[in-house]
């Protein structure tokens, strides 16, 4: 199992004179599941359409089972890529998409059958093969779609954002269908997303970009107990993020003291992680809203907006009233500049 | 009222539309001998003596031979022109959307005259090459705006799959693209071989001796013979350019794409 399967080495994607990607370097290992996380426009999309060949880098290397394929043709990559519209070809049946590229291998029809069939049958299409795609529900146009890629034994399967197009309830079943799916094969698989519950759900690791740098690398675990910066523990839902200076949190409109002492330049809290109803501090409610297992505040502090999850047994405050609300240390998640 | 008014303008607009069409199918069946309507009796002989009048004959044959090669070269350049203008971020795309629409936009006189005096004229093309050459110009836009508005309906990426499942681009082209654009091409080829088979401006000026075109070698028979015969043509004419449409609008729904 190879550390390095897919390898980018100092590589720079651009459009034009815009540069999307600087200098990138990425290890992804053989058969694990990794997703590119982040906002849009921090490059991730472009550095899965690097990886299959639709881009070409400005500088650098990609390579990939030990092959350099920098300059290789997309077509002769042996990569598969899942479009977040599926991209399936209208005018065949799901049968004839699943097969066509076996077809253009000029396989034996035995053999370009068997696969076929083999591919419908990984992803639970069985007795849909005769329906066009206009004919199939957004979720089978999807299975059809993981299905092409996947009978042509790919090195790596890349899909782009391939929950966002589904609704709630088939979301959930695609995420375990595709990691079932990468189980059963074994397949090297990149996912790119910008829904981090997604990442956090499905990735052996994320890769969390921002402005076309690796912002954190880790684990699903680390990446949400231990966010390294801001942004990242911003993008994993610590939304109250304050400066702390000598004694005091700080932020753009005015301070509170700080009840402990932090070496840290900064902290951050999850809204879960503010503690409602009781503590040294006051918010005015300027929002409230119904979460199922609690309730969403948003408080008017002297540190500005803070965000806070309450108990739903508790009694609602109405907008306008104050709550008191305490920082805690012990929920407090430390952060270098 | 209101339903009486409605009523009344949908009348007037179809006999409108359609009246000239009835009027020349019960000219061409007159019994007599001149142009007349009402008809001077009923019969069928104007439609028969039509083919038996041998530059008819001739005329429709080029007319047919320029509406059938006009047209199919026309797609030939125009396909790969609106996919290009289409798919990629040409340099001057605007100016030659401009170009390739000019034939319709310049009246046909002006393009007649132009050719004549250009190309048939200094160069010595043949009068059958310089109508060919007309007829496909005339042709091209229609080919370049009905086949980009259906490939205005094909996602890119479909293309880029079939890449990445191991297509090169022109197999990507004829093994995706085409297929799914077969209706717009279709429907491009009809829409100018009727508008090729019709012309008249833009063939007046090239016709010349011995070679005219179906509808110019009406307009010549009428000047000396002004008997029933070219009514019935006409009618024949209209009944041919009614029966591609409808098929045509039978086969693939051709109104989405006009």
């Amino acid at each position: 199992m190879s550390e390095k399967f897919v390898s980018l080495s100092d590589l720079t994607l651009s459009y034009g004179s815009t540069v999307a990607v600087p200098n990138l370097d990425l290890d992804i290992v053989e058969g694990e599941l990794i997703a590119l996380l982040g906002p849009s426009g921090c490059g991730k999309t472009t550095t899965m359409r690097a990886i299959a060949g639709l881009l070409t880098p400005a500088s650098g290397m990609i390579e990939i089972d030990g092959q350099d394929v920098t300059r290789l043709a997309a077509n002769k990559r042996g990569i598969g890529l899942v479009f977040q519209s599926y991209a399936l070809f209208p005018h065949l049946s799901a049968f004839e998409n699943v097969a066509f590229g076996l077809r253009l291998q000029r396989m034996p029809e035995a053999e370009i059958r068997s696969r076929t069939e083999a591919g419908i049958e990984t992803v639970g299409l069985m007795g849909f093969e005769a329906r066009k795609p206009a004919e199939m529900s957004g979720g089978q146009q999807q299975r059809v779609a993981l299905a092409r890629s996947l009978v042509m034994d790919p090195k790596v399967l890349l899909l782009d954002e391939p929950l966002s197009n589904l609704d709630a309830r088939l979301r959930l079943e695609m995420r375990s269908e595709l990691q079932r799916v990468q189980k059963d094969t074994g397949v090297t698989m990149v996912f790119v997303t910008h829904d981090q519950s997604e990442a956090l759900a499905m990735a052996d690791r994320i890769v969390l970009m921002k402005d076309g740098k690796i912002e954190q690398l880790g684990t699903p675990s680390q990446l949400y107990a231990e966010p390294a910066t801001a942004f990242a523990a911003e993008f994993m839902g610590f939304e109250n993020i304050f400066c702390v200076e000598g004694e005091n949190l700080v932020s753009d409109t005015g301070q509170l003291p700080l009840g402990f002492a932090a070496e840290a330049p900064m902290l951050a809290w999850r809204p879960g992680g503010v503690q409602v109803g009781r503590g040294p501090f006051s918010g005015r409610v300027l929002s409230s809203s119904f979460a199922g297992g609690h309730r969403e505040y948003v408080l008017d502090s002297l540190l500005g907006q803070i965000k806070a999850d309450a108990p739903i047994e508790t009694v609602e405050v109405p907008l306008g009233h104050n709550i008191d609300f305490d920082l805690p240390q012990s929920t407090a998640l430390p952060l270098a500049a | 009222m209101r339903n009486l008014t409605t009523s009344t303008i949908l009348g007037l607009t179809l006999t409108f539309l359609i009246g000239p069409f009835i009027i020349i199918i019960f000219a061409g069946a007159s019994a007599g001998e001149t142009l007349a309507f009402p008809p001077d009796g009923l019969s069928l002989k104007w439609y028969l003596k039509v083919f038996t009048i041998e530059s008819f004959r001739e005329s429709f044959l080029l007319s047919l031979f320029l509406a059938i090669f006009g047209t199919v070269t026309a797609l030939l350049l125009g396909v790969p022109a609106a996919y290009a203008l289409n798919r990629y971020d040409l340099p001057g795309a605007e100016t030659i959307r401009t170009v390739v629409a000019a034939p319709i936009i310049v009246p046909g006189i002006i393009v007649g005259l132009a050719l004549l005096r250009y190309l048939v004229v200094p160069l010595d093309f043949t009068v059958t090459m310089a109508l060919f050459m007309a007829h496909t110009a005339l042709v091209l836009p229609y080919a370049v705006r009905v086949v980009s508005s259906s490939l205005n309906n094909l996602r890119a990426d479909m293309e880029e799959a079939a890449v990445l499942l191991g297509c090169t681009r022109m197999q990507a082209f004829t093994k995706v693209v085409l297929p799914n654009i077969r209706g717009g091409v279709l429907a491009a080829f009809i829409l100018g071989f009727v508008t090729s088979f019709n012309q008249v401006p833009v063939s007046l000026f090239l016709s010349g001796p011995g070679v005219k075109t179906l509808p110019i070698d009406m307009l010549a028979y009428m000047e000396i013979t002004y008997d029933p015969s070219v009514a019935a043509l006409s009618a024949l004419l209209a009944f041919m350019s009614l029966s591609i449409v409808f098929v045509a609008e039978r086969l693939l729904g051709f109104s989405r794409y006009v």
